[in-house]
């Protein structure tokens, strides 16, 4: 018996504007070009690709699910720049075929640097989720996949989850494969599910390279790579980007006639079906403890952290943004507090590797600054003023007075 | 030996200079150095006519007097070369004080570069013309005794040179661009100089030009069509360890500007940026190194900025200076208006240094770990000027990319591509004779 698990990844991130040391005003976010993109990927992508799983989840009678993980982010962008996208989302809750996943409102690495702030985020993205699509998530996914030991126990803290998406990186699994439901050593209550990332990013990745030794890519072969993993899992997690629908494969490599033929040929062996992570983890109980004492990550060929903390100017970014924790938090002033947080968006550090940059690959594509030089240099400047913006904020706070009392 | 090697050697090239180290005021000089003596070690015979004044130069190379032809092989950098020297009034850069000549007579006069190397003052008046046709006619004289099969024209005093030399002896002209007249004048481009450079290229089999940005100047002022125009990027000689050596906490940070000190470089952009600077900053001096026919107006103008104080000049710097210069710099900025390619940047990232470039010069084509910026726009060139100071996990990361990313620049590659040129120019040139 082999079960697809399809996890979709929705984010767009919250851009800079051009910030420089001359700069003294507090709008920090380019809402042009935030518009631009949200708008330009929504037709791209978002629109075509809900309309394409609505249309499959109607054809399949309800035995094609998915699951997404939409970052707070991107859902405020949609709200403002492509609402019809959100309609799209809604109908897609409605069909109870799909399962929405927690995440950090943010997209952050709050996890690494500030546990009470990561706790905040979990739980308001969890009130989002929950206002917009009628469902409280279940099942967590941290930013980027990013995971070690020390996550489950916060997870567990947080309470209302049941699992834990993360990479199947082969350090991690040595002889065993992401195929099946396994548990983390630190905590009793939750599971794990782990990407394939073979077959994820045959999808993700390979699609549409003709140097590929499998281009071109059909569902019936897919199909045949799915059928082949009964007998030895329970299940295959493709956990993949929404954007590769459309946005990083685009229409005419054929992806959406791909994915439209997939359920079909998927489900013509009788003992394939579609779960959402939920469902998964009540059908597979699981086989064994996966220890990851380090951290791990989706990200590049490592798998690690240095696509966001690789270089000295990322780690000097993340530190001085988290150093201001404690003074944005007592300026009591939700501006402040909000902008804070929107700087913490993992992108904004992403934009910032340096490994790789000469080659210009994968990391340049999504790069609108000229260089990672570039990005530093902005972000500092956008965070050297919120500093000065929380010392004004708590000067002009209103005095409490104390009563001394003899 | 393989028949491929014992053609290498084989080849000579009949190389038409103005400018060697140590006589040196720009980065043609440097570029020449580099190119001959990767050449050299490639095995082709190389033959370098200079127009020097006489004098007693010091460094490593061998000068050599017009009637005292000698081979250069006493020098260990080259085993392969010979150096002519033409006495000639001959001077690539107009320099401090200059500023009166009569660019539009078509009349240049020259005089020495008071803060220049090792010349005389009496060699350097005259007409600039004439002695462009001294210098070919010597080099005619030459040519006639030697044996090469190509011949190769820096820059455009050389041009009427190279071309009289290849219609004479019958050998193809490879003529390579450093800069063109419109990058040293901007708007107001010399018609005879202009004049010349167009001949050259004309007459020439192949164009090198040092980047893209120079052949789009070659395809567009002077009609030469895009096949014919070969980039061959310049390079840099690796001195440098990775090693910053400037201590974290020292009193003033050092911004250098070095190059001449003309139209060309972009000096007063530099101080332009340099005031904003000091309105966020106030431990940061501004060193300009160089010498040109701007700087008593840059000096004069950095006082009435009132920021005297805070630019520094040193005149002009050579060898083992320039490499001190940036060796106290935290940063190197190259504000060029204008720049065919730009070897400093090169050689402030082999030193570690971080550089912060105009985005019009050649080498921001092709190097990553640099800052980049339009001449033009003071504000993003002081942002990124007061980043590099303040943040010092910027330095560090932009001086050890940028130290790094030097390597991929060797005089050899050059070198070899110069090669490939000759080898399709000789080919062309035998296959004409056929017909």
């Amino acid at each position: 018996m082999a079960s697809v698990c399809f996890y979709f990844q929705v984010h767009q991130p919250q851009r800079l504007r051009h910030y420089t040391i001359f700069d003294h005003s507090d709008n920090y976010l380019d809402d042009y070009k935030n518009a631009e993109i949200c708008r330009k990927v929504a037709n791209k992508c978002y629109l075509p690709a809900n309309r394409l799983m609505l249309e499959l989840i109607r054809k399949h009678k309800r035995k094609f699910k998915i699951s997404y993980s939409i970052t707070g982010v991107l859902l405020e962008q949609l709200e403002k720049f492509a609402p019809d996208v959100l309609t799209t989302f809604k109908q897609l809750a409605d069909t109870g075929c799909v399962e929405f996943l927690g995440e950090t409102y943010h997209h952050s690495l709050a996890f690494l640097y500030s546990k009470d702030e990561f706790i905040d985020q979990v739980k308001a993205h969890r009130r989002t989720i929950k206002q917009l699509f009628g469902q409280t998530p279940r099942i967590f996914r941290n930013t980027e996949l990013i995971y070690n030991n020390g996550l489950p126990p916060i997870i567990d803290q947080i309470g209302g989850f049941d699992a834990i998406i993360t990479e199947g990186a082969d350090h991690i699994l040595g002889y065993r494969n992401a195929n099946f439901v396994y548990r983390p050593p630190t905590s009793t209550k939750l599971k794990l599910l782990l990407k394939n990332y073979r077959l994820s990013d045959d999808i993700a990745f390979r699609f549409s390279n003709r140097d590929w030794g499998q281009w071109p890519l059909t569902a019936e072969k897919f199909a045949a790579w799915i059928n082949n993993v009964n007998g030895c899992g329970n299940v295959v997690n493709l956990f993949m980007d929404y954007e590769t629908f459309g946005e990083h494969q685009w229409e005419d490599t054929g992806i959406f006639n791909f994915l439209r033929h997939l359920p079909q040929a998927i489900l013509r062996h009788p003992d394939n079906n579609f779960k959402t992570p939920s469902e998964v983890i009540r059908s597979y109980p699981p086989v064994d403890i996966v220890d990851v004492p380090h951290t791990i990550s989706w990200a590049d060929i490592e798998r690690d952290l240095s696509a966001w903390r690789g270089n000295s100017m990322q780690e000097n970014a993340l530190a001085e943004l988290y150093r201001l924790e404690g003074k944005v938090k007592d300026t009591e002033n939700p501006g402040i507090i909000d902008i804070w947080r929107r700087l913490q968006t993992s992108d904004h550090f992403y934009y910032m590797c340096t490994k790789w940059f000469s080659d210009g690959d994968v990391h340049k594509y999504f790069n609108h600054y000229n260089s990672p030089y570039d990005a530093y240099i902005n972000y500092m400047n956008v965070l050297d003023n919120l500093d000065s913006c929380c010392s004004e904020a708590i000067l002009k706070k209103p005095q409490r007075v104390y009563e001394l009392s003899a | 030996m393989d028949p491929g090697t014992e053609r290498i050697a084989a080849m000579k090239t009949f190389m038409l200079g103005w400018e060697f180290p140590p006589y040196i005021s720009g980065g043609l000089g440097t570029a020449c150095y580099g190119l001959t003596k990767a050449m050299d070690k490639l095995g082709i015979k190389v033959t370098f006519v200079l127009p020097r004044g006489t004098g007693n130069p010091v460094g490593s190379v061998k000068t050599i007097g017009t009637s005292d032809i000698r081979t250069a092989a006493q020098s260990e950098q080259f085993t392969n070369t010979k150096f002519h020297v033409i006495s000639s009034k001959l001077k690539p850069y107009a320099s401090v004080g200059s500023h009166e000549h009569n660019y539009s007579s078509g009349k240049i006069l020259l005089e020495i570069d008071d803060t220049g190397p090792m010349l005389s003052p009496d060699n350097y008046t005259g007409d600039i013309l004439t002695a462009v046709s001294q210098y070919a006619e010597k080099a005619m004289l030459i040519a006639g005794a030697e044996d090469f099969d190509v011949v190769h024209a820096h820059d455009w005093m050389t041009y009427p040179a190279g071309e009289a030399v290849s219609r004479q002896n019958h050998k193809p002209l490879v003529v390579h661009v450093h800069s063109t007249e419109f990058d040293r004048s901007g708007k107001h481009v010399n018609q005879t100089v202009y004049d010349i450079e167009r001949m050259g290229m004309h007459a020439a089999s192949k164009v090198i030009a040092v980047s893209n940005l120079t052949k789009e100047t070659i395809v567009k002022h002077y009609g030469i069509p895009q096949a014919k125009v070969e980039v061959v990027y310049n390079a840099v000689e690796h001195n440098g360890d990775g090693v910053c050596r400037i201590p974290a906490e020292k009193k003033d940070k050092i911004v250098l500007f070095l190059g001449r000190i003309t139209m060309q470089k972009g000096p007063e952009y530099f101080l332009a940026a340099a005031k904003k600077v000091l309105q966020v900053i106030d431990n940061v001096k501004f060193v300009m190194a160089g010498s040109g026919d701007m700087m008593h107006k840059i000096i004069e103008l950095a006082a009435s900025m009132g920021i005297g104080n805070k630019v520094l000049f040193t005149g002009f710097l050579s060898g083992e200076d320039v490499n001190r210069a940036f060796k106290m710099a935290d940063l190197y900025v190259m504000p060029s208006v204008s720049e065919p390619f730009g070897i400093s940047s090169l050689e402030a990232m082999d030193q570690n240094v971080p550089v912060l470039m105009s985005k019009q010069s050649g080498i921001s084509e092709v190097v990553t770990h640099a800052l980049k910026v339009d001449f033009w726009d003071i504000d993003e060139m002081a942002n990124k000027m007061t980043a590099v100071l303040k943040r010092p996990q910027l330095k560090t990361t932009l001086g050890k990319n940028g130290f790094h990313e030097s390597y991929r620049f060797k005089w050899e590659d050059s070198a070899a591509k110069v090669k490939s040129i000759y080898e399709e120019v000789i080919e062309q040139a035998k296959s004409k004779e056929k017909i």
